[in-house]
């Protein structure tokens, strides 16, 4: 409709503003605006940084337990054994397998490209240069390096014949190289641990703790340990890797495993045993419902994840709505007197808007910034050994744009509301 | 004959609940000239600030016919009653509603704002309707630090920074005591005088009303003159 009074200065006179200088103007309102609330912009930007802060630190913590990073980058193909359990009436006995249960019964599984026995990492002590060193040590065959995806950054893995013939050789990781000679190449060097000597054949790079079958600072070959004693046993000590051809036999694998479980001549005191080869997705959701015979312990531990991530965001999500709904309401009259002063509805949506977008990406950024400077002194500290924690920006992206959709929403919605009422109701404090 | 400024044709609102029917106006026929200074009186809650929110486009009537300039407007979009309100009514109103987490300058350039004014013309556009109102000196300030008179003459400014030719007071001096009443009133004669504008003011004080070219009585929601 054309005004019906001949205006003295149109709308549409004077100097004419594009709309990206609307927007300019709509941006300015918002900071003027949410300079001027402090406490208001402070908890908002608190309960949406804070809660990015902790979604995102977990996520990095889960991804560098769980995501394919090497030496585990065929995960899709690699089961993992690292629990047993033998049972009779009166006895059990419940942890990793031992030697002879792997070498004995489970060698040649159709399906299986390769297979690995590797023991449980134990703390050895080393005397070196009047300096007592302490490391992990972990003793493999071959297959475990072809198995593992290491890269070397000196020499490279042991092979067969130095297994087979219980060659003193070792592979080091990183930080065991800076322990015993500094700066300097280890290649061919000698190392003492646990009264053994061994020459380095090879370098590797240091792998976190949370994986398990991988971590360790000297690799060397089983059958230079100090007893055979472990090769006959059922129970103890030792997991098993096995590198599937296809990751489509995970459930062949599995079936033939249990067969030839059922064939092992167990001790008197046994009358069953159990055991499972799964993806180390799934071997650490075991380990961490602790329910050692569940049933898709993967499954239930990603629920248990997910649930808690949404418990986490569902009480800041409900306090920064509760928050933006009585700001908007709070508003009202503002709103009312917008509205008598020629806003249409959807100008006051779009300043509402911007206000929320504003405070959202101010939250996320401040969120995104203190996750990696907190990340990065995670790294630098010695909390987590061998820890390379880094930012997942599709985590971070997701929960970004949770808070945008919630500050908006519950921003933009009762400002909505309040927009639809006339402006003598909305300047009457919303009331209808 | 000329064509009144604002008519208002057999214009009945009722406000409806649930439970209750309360007719606020009924069968009201009014007009008021270009350039006119009306005030409208009568008790409380005979519906003096319900006809003057009608005549404002800030509320619709149940029945009846509002025209400005000639064009009923009563049936208009919400876009179309925002760019009417905006380019040619300006309101004072008696609880000043300036907005408090702006400061006096961005309170006034407020109406500008959606006429999509350059912010070079806006803020000297604000700052002459404050010079008019003589409020130069605080036009940084916050309204919470200015007295009763202060925040109403700046509800006066952001009022006629766009130069209405329609300005619609609801008791303006309300909440003041005489003598800011009275300059307040001052400043409302001048703008209706040198500039014309066509004021309506709903009063309860006669003193004021007496100072107005004329005054249309209500009562009961009835137009009583």
């Amino acid at each position: 409709m054309a005004n019906a009074i001949a205006p003295r200065i149109p709308a549409q006179a004077g100097i004419q503003l594009k709309e990206k200088s609307m927007l300019i103007n709509y941006l300015k309102l918002s900071l003027k605006i949410l300079g001027r609330r402090k406490f208001f912009t402070f908890v908002s930007l608190f309960g949406i940084g804070f809660t990015l802060l902790v979604l995102t630190l977990a996520a990095a913590i889960l991804d560098h337990i769980f995501s394919s990073y090497p030496p585990e980058t065929r995960g899709d193909r690699t089961l993992v054994v690292d629990n047993v359990r033998m049972q009779g009436k009166d006895s059990m006995s419940t942890g990793p397998g031992g030697y002879a249960l792997y070498d004995r019964y489970m060698r040649g599984i159709p399906g299986v490209e390769r297979m690995s026995i590797l023991s449980q990492p134990e703390t050895v002590i080393s005397y070196w240069k009047g300096a007592r060193l302490k490391s992990l040590i972990k003793r493999t065959d071959a297959d475990f390096f072809r198995i593992l995806d290491f890269e070397f950054i000196e020499g490279g893995p042991f092979g067969e014949a130095d297994v087979s013939e219980a060659r003193f050789v070792a592979v080091i990781n990183e930080t065991t190289r800076a322990k015993f000679f500094g700066a300097g190449p280890a290649l061919g060097q000698a190392i003492e641990a646990d009264g053994q000597t061994f020459k380095v054949v090879g370098v590797v790079p240091d792998v976190p703790i949370f994986r398990l079958m991988a971590t360790g600072d000297i690799y060397v070959p089983t059958t230079t340990a100090k007893s055979d004693e472990y090769k006959a046993r059922l129970r103890g000590g030792f997991f098993a890797l096995f590198l599937l051809r296809d990751k489509g036999a995970v459930e062949s694998v599995q079936q033939e495993f249990k067969v030839r479980l059922g064939k092992i001549d167990l001790p008197p005191q046994f009358d069953r045993i159990y055991a499972v080869p799964e993806t180390f997705f799934a071997s650490f959701a075991r380990l961490f419902i602790g329910d050692f015979q569940a049933e898709d312990a993967g499954g239930r531990l990603l629920a248990i994840l997910l649930t808690a991530a949404a418990l986490f965001m569902i009480l800041p999500a409900v306090n920064l709505v509760n928050l933006n709904v009585s700001r908007a309401l709070e508003r009202a009259s503002e709103i009312g007197v917008r509205r008598a002063f020629g806003a249409s509805a959807s100008d006051l949506l779009l300043q509402f808007l911007f206000e929320n977008v504003v405070l959202s990406v101010v939250g996320g950024l401040l969120a995104l910034v203190s996750s990696a400077a907190l990340l990065a002194l995670l790294n630098r500290s010695d909390l987590v050994p061998y820890a390379h924690f880094s930012l997942n920006w599709r985590i971070a992206a997701w929960g970004f744009a949770f808070a945008l959709a919630f500050g908006v929403i519950s921003g933009v919605w009762p400002a909505w509301r309040l927009s639809r009422l006339t402006p003598i109701q909305a300047l009457a404090g919303g009331v209808k | 004959m000329s064509v009144p400024m604002i008519r208002l044709d057999n214009v009945e609102k009722v406000y409806r609940t649930d439970r209750i029917e309360t007719v606020a106006l009924s069968g009201v026929n009014l007009d008021i000239e270009e350039g006119e200074f009306v005030s409208i009186m009568g008790p409380s809650g005979c519906g003096k600030s319900t006809l003057m929110h009608l005549m404002g486009l800030l509320d619709a009537p149940s029945k009846g016919t509002i025209s400005l300039g000639g064009a009923a407007v009563t049936d208009a979009s919400d876009k179309a009653l925002a760019r009417l309100r905006n380019e040619s009514i300006g309101f004072v109103f008696q609880s000043f509603h300036l907005i408090p987490d702006l400061s006096v300058l961005d309170n006034v350039e407020i109406p500008l704002l959606y006429r999509k004014a350059g912010a070079s013309e806006r803020r000297k556009a604000a700052e002459a309707a404050l010079e008019r109102v003589g409020l130069s000196a605080r036009k940084h300030h916050f309204p919470s630090q200015l007295s009763g008179g202060q925040q109403q003459r700046v509800a006066i400014a952001r009022a006629i920074v766009g130069k209405p030719r329609v300005l619609l007071a609801d008791e303006p001096t309300g909440n003041l005591d005489s003598q800011m009443g009275d300059e307040i009133m001052a400043i409302l004669q001048d703008l209706n005088t040198r500039e014309k504008t066509t004021l309506v003011m709903v009063t309860h004080d006669p003193r004021q009303a007496e100072k107005t070219a004329r005054t249309i009585r209500m009562f009961d929601g009835r137009r009583v003159n």
